[in-house]
């Protein structure tokens, strides 16, 4: 691959403390150089970045759904990837309830080489706390890291009882590798299906408190500081639970999170309304009341909300600008925090950076394009959106993985 | 408009259908096998005043009822989406078998509304006899329908309506014709 | 009138004035001898019930026959559920033959929403899991103003498990709309949260909640819940909130006493109460079918273009 110069763009890159106009020198796969007016040989190709156009580290969402194996129907590696790409991803790490379960080499190697295959964003395969997810016996998680996996979760289901987290959090800490835990108490959530409001209430919907999820999130932060390991709190959506992270984090404890667009957008008030029962807000965790999305506004503005991931087969990177009809809430540069570097720490993966030698995964973004979020237009097999007719302003003009274009958004039309 | 008809001809008219009831029911039983049934809305206090005139006559109490025919309406689930036609209480307090019963209507114009009365007096007994009295009869026709008893025979055309108002509903007795 | 009877938010002030109004006309037919008017003939009304219910099932056929429909009862043992056929395949199968209304009873909440959202045919909720009974609340209103021959003003008291309860939220939202004084009591574990935001009184103590009641209104304590430990015993259920004779003597001296049935007696009612002479529970199942009559005459008339 030749060298190309991405020429005059506002360049976004946090670990390195940039947020200005600079020129951004690719070499094959990698990042060469980054600098105000560079000045190139012959035979490398200039991209002139339109200004308004942001340059930024690749996005990584680690909280995807590829399910394959097992549920082809609903996604693959290739379409979740595609997808993702489009989205202004350059990564993502799969969750590991496919079928059969991430919990041995085997499938993760499998997974690796579907993403080979599709050879578009970069796959990190998370593994199985335990055997089958059955919440039993510890999955083979030494294994598990060798073929590939970044960290470990149960998601889908908590891990059930506090001495299997404790057993997982010391045994996934010899190999540095996080515990992603979806919590939820089963006894507290019951057969419910909504957050435990009016709402629900009203709908004769079985409600689901906050605190089901608050419950399990202190017992990990208590059983993390207890052993070696990290514990990443997965798709937040009590303001308990922020309260919680809060908490552990001013002690020191080794304890992350991540909200989804879903949880730090929407309320259960989309129960009732415009459509009674739409199935497409019902979700798990449950769409929470304003209050609960007011804290993870709050949350994701102060810093305590480590990541923005998307708890899906990926969705348009469209859905995850919603934040700016809340104007204020963040900068853009914060906004590359919780999508970029945090993943790329937390999973402790390349990326996250624009530094001189790193690989050139880039995400080339259009904060003001004006994009209407279609169900039908999705690239993913699965149509499932609440967000279906938002008008939404910030879009994808390109995303490049190594230093090669993956996605170009013919609407902007970058030559690249 | 024109008013075809005033408050002392419409009292004139129900007198003598009430005298002639009594002549053409002249048998010894038939006067204690009458009775009136007004149908809904304005055919109710006909019946009442009716029943009135009678008592005048021969001291005779005839049970009177009232029918609402709109769930037998041959129209009822023709008309386009919209609001259904309200429907009324029928209160007919007393046994139609073998009675002679007297219907009373307003106006008597298709014969539509005649035609579903009587379906709906079938479904309460056996009567002897059905007689119909109208305070108009309009013409127009659609059904092999004829009135026993007309206050007034009222030639008219098909572009025109004819309103019957009456003290007991509308505050004031007369019959009135339109072009609509 | 909207396509489909939902819920009691579908209908409107002067609508649901209409349908009782409607309903007392309905009522005569139902004592005359031939019990029986053509007004839905050449109609078809599909009865799809999930849920065994003997007493709204028949109630809605009486209904439907009397009008003239002609019925078609599905019930969930015989149909194609146990195939693992969805409510969305049944429904368009259904449709298919094109009905003319669609009665439906459904253990989930909001499977008659999703049902409407996909068919032509009107819609008739007859209970959704725990969100509505419509026409309960209907039948139960309409047994309420005749006694009481208004329902603005009235201290209307719901006990029992209101958490549960479909009848509970069409009650709550019809008398309200309706002017009542609306209170609702039950065990701390069976109150929904929120319950107070659709403009009722909550008590835990059935005492203060039954004083100078116009109407006490039971709701069925279901024997399953004890094993949700929502209730230690029924013993300790009826001590608590039973309706005794003597929890009745503080309600008003006319006070009524209502049951959507069936009845657990000597859990939530004694039985001196209900068969007592204030108790209109007989009466509500009678009306039950001049109601259901109304709402079918109202939905099912007029043709589409």
């Amino acid at each position: 691959m030749a060298k190309r110069l991405l020429k005059g763009g506002r360049v976004v890159d946090p670990a390195n403390g940039r947020d200005g106009v600079f020129d951004v020198l690719m070499d094959g796969d990698r990042i060469a150089r980054v600098g105000h007016d560079l000045t190139v040989d012959a035979g490398v190709t200039v991209v002139e970045i339109p200004s308004g156009l942001v340059v930024c580290p690749g996005l990584i969402d680690m909280h995807v759904h590829l399910r394959e194996p097992g549920q082809e129907h609903k996604e693959t590696v290739a379409t979740g990837t595609a997808a993702a790409v489009a989205g202004g991803f350059t990564a993502v790490a799969c969750m590991p309830n496919t079928s059969p379960v991430n919990d041995n080499a085997g499938v993760t190697e499998y997974i690796l080489k579907k993403a080979a295959e599709a050879n578009l964003a970069r796959v990190y395969p998370i593994g199985a706390v335990s055997r089958g997810q059955a919440g039993e016996q510890l999955a083979e998680i030494g294994e598990l890291h060798q073929a590939g996996c970044v960290a470990i979760t149960d998601d889908g289901r908590p891990v059930a009882t506090a001495m299997l987290m404790r057993r997982a959090l010391e045994y996934a800490g010899m190999f540095s590798m996080p515990v992603i835990e979806h919590c939820e108490d089963q006894t507290l959530k019951g057969d419910g299906v909504a957050h435990e409001g009016f709402h629900a209430s009203a709908l004769g919907l079985r409600g689901i408190p906050g605190q089901a999820e608050s419950i399990m999130a202190l017992r990990d932060i208590a059983l993390a500081e207890l052993t070696a390991g990290v514990v990443h709190i997965a798709h937040m959506s009590a303001r308990q639970t922020l309260d919680a992270v809060r908490w552990g984090k001013s002690r020191g404890a080794r304890v992350t999170c991540e909200v989804t667009p879903h949880h730090f957008v929407l309320t259960d008030e989309m129960l009732r309304a415009p459509i009674a029962y739409d199935t497409n807000v019902k979700m798990n965790p449950p769409l929470r009341e304003p209050a609960d999305r007011d804290a993870m506004l709050a949350g994701l503005a102060d810093g305590s909300v480590d990541v923005i991931a998307t708890d899906h087969a990926p969705h348009h990177y469209d859905e995850k600008r919603v934040e700016f009809d809340h104007a204020g809430v963040i900068s853009l540069s914060r906004l590359v925090e919780l999508l970029s570097v945090n993943p790329a720490r937390i999973l402790r993966v390349p990326g996250g950076s624009l530094s001189e030698g790193a690989s050139a995964d880039i995400s080339i973004l259009a904060p003001d394009l004006h994009v209407t979020v279609s169900a039908a237009a999705m690239r993913s097999r699965s149509k499932n959106t609440p967000f279906d007719g938002w008008k939404l302003r910030g879009g994808v003009a390109a995303t490049i993985v190594g230093g090669r274009t993956v996605y170009v958004n013919d609407e902007i039309g970058l030559s690249l | 408009m024109a008013i075809v008809m005033d408050a002392d001809r419409m009292g004139r008219s129900l007198a003598r259908i009430a005298h002639e009831i009594l002549e053409r029911n002249a048998g010894p039983t038939d006067v204690d096998e009458l009775a009136l049934v007004g149908m809904r809305t304005r055919g109710v206090p006909i019946a009442k005043r009716i029943a009135a005139a009678i008592r005048g006559i021969n001291a005779h109490e005839i049970p009177t009822g009232a029918l609402d025919i709109t769930l037998y309406r041959d129209d009822l689930m023709r008309h386009a989406v919209g609001p259904q036609p309200l429907v009324r209480r029928t209160e007919i307090p007393f046994s139609i078998d073998d009675k002679r019963i007297l219907l009373v209507d307003d106006v008597l114009y298709t014969g539509r509304t005649i035609r579903a009365a009587l379906d709906a007096l079938i479904d309460f007994g056996r009567p002897k006899a059905i007689q119909l009295i109208v305070l108009v009869d309009r013409g127009h026709r659609e059904l092999p329908i004829k009135a026993d008893y007309v206050g007034k025979n009222l030639p008219t055309s098909l572009s025109q309506s004819v309103q019957v108002h009456l003290t007991e509903i509308d505050g004031r007795d007369e019959v009135e014709i339109r072009e609509s | 009138m909207k396509k489909d009877l939902l819920g009691i938010g579908d209908l409107t002030r002067d609508e649901i004035y209409l349908i009782l109004d409607t309903a007392e006309a309905m009522r005569e037919i139902g004592q005359r001898p031939i019990k029986k008017v053509p007004t839905l003939r050449g109609k078809t009304v599909v009865n799809l019930f999930y849920e065994p219910s003997t007493r709204t099932r028949t109630s809605f056929e009486i209904a439907e026959k009397r009008l003239s429909a002609d019925t078609l009862n599905i019930a969930v043992a015989t149909s194609s559920v146990l195939k693992g056929e969805t409510l969305v395949d049944t429904a368009m199968n259904i449709e298919a033959m094109a009905p003319d209304v669609i009665v439906l009873r459904h253990a989930s909440s909001g499977a008659c929403h999703v049902l409407s959202r996909i068919c032509r045919s009107r819609v008739i909720n007859a209970g959704d899991g725990m969100h509505e009974h419509p026409t309960q609340a209907l039948l139960d209103a309409f047994t309420i103003r005749e006694h009481k021959k208004r329902i603005d003003g009235l201290k209307v008291v719901i006990v029992g498990d209101l958490l549960h309860s479909r009848v509970l939220r069409s009650n709550v939202l019809l008398l309200t709309e309706l002017g009542a004084d609306v209170w609702v009591c039950g065990p701390s574990t069976l109150v929904p949260i929120g319950v107070e935001r659709l403009g009722v009184r909550v008590s835990t103590s059935v005492e203060e909640a039954v004083k100078d009641a116009d109407v006490i209104m039971m709701l069925r304590i279901q024997h399953e819940r004890m094993q949700g430990a929502f209730i230690p015993s029924v013993r300790e259920y009826f001590n608590t909130f039973g309706m005794t004779p003597a929890r009745v003597s503080r309600a008003k001296p006319d006070v009524i006493i209502m049951h959507p049935g069936p009845m657990n007696r000597g859990v939530e009612i004694a039985s001196e109460v209900a068969d007592g002479p204030y108790s209109v529970i007989l009466e509500q199942v009678a009306n039950g079918v001049a109601v259901r009559m109304a709402v079918l005459y109202l939905l099912a008339g007029g043709v589409e273009d």
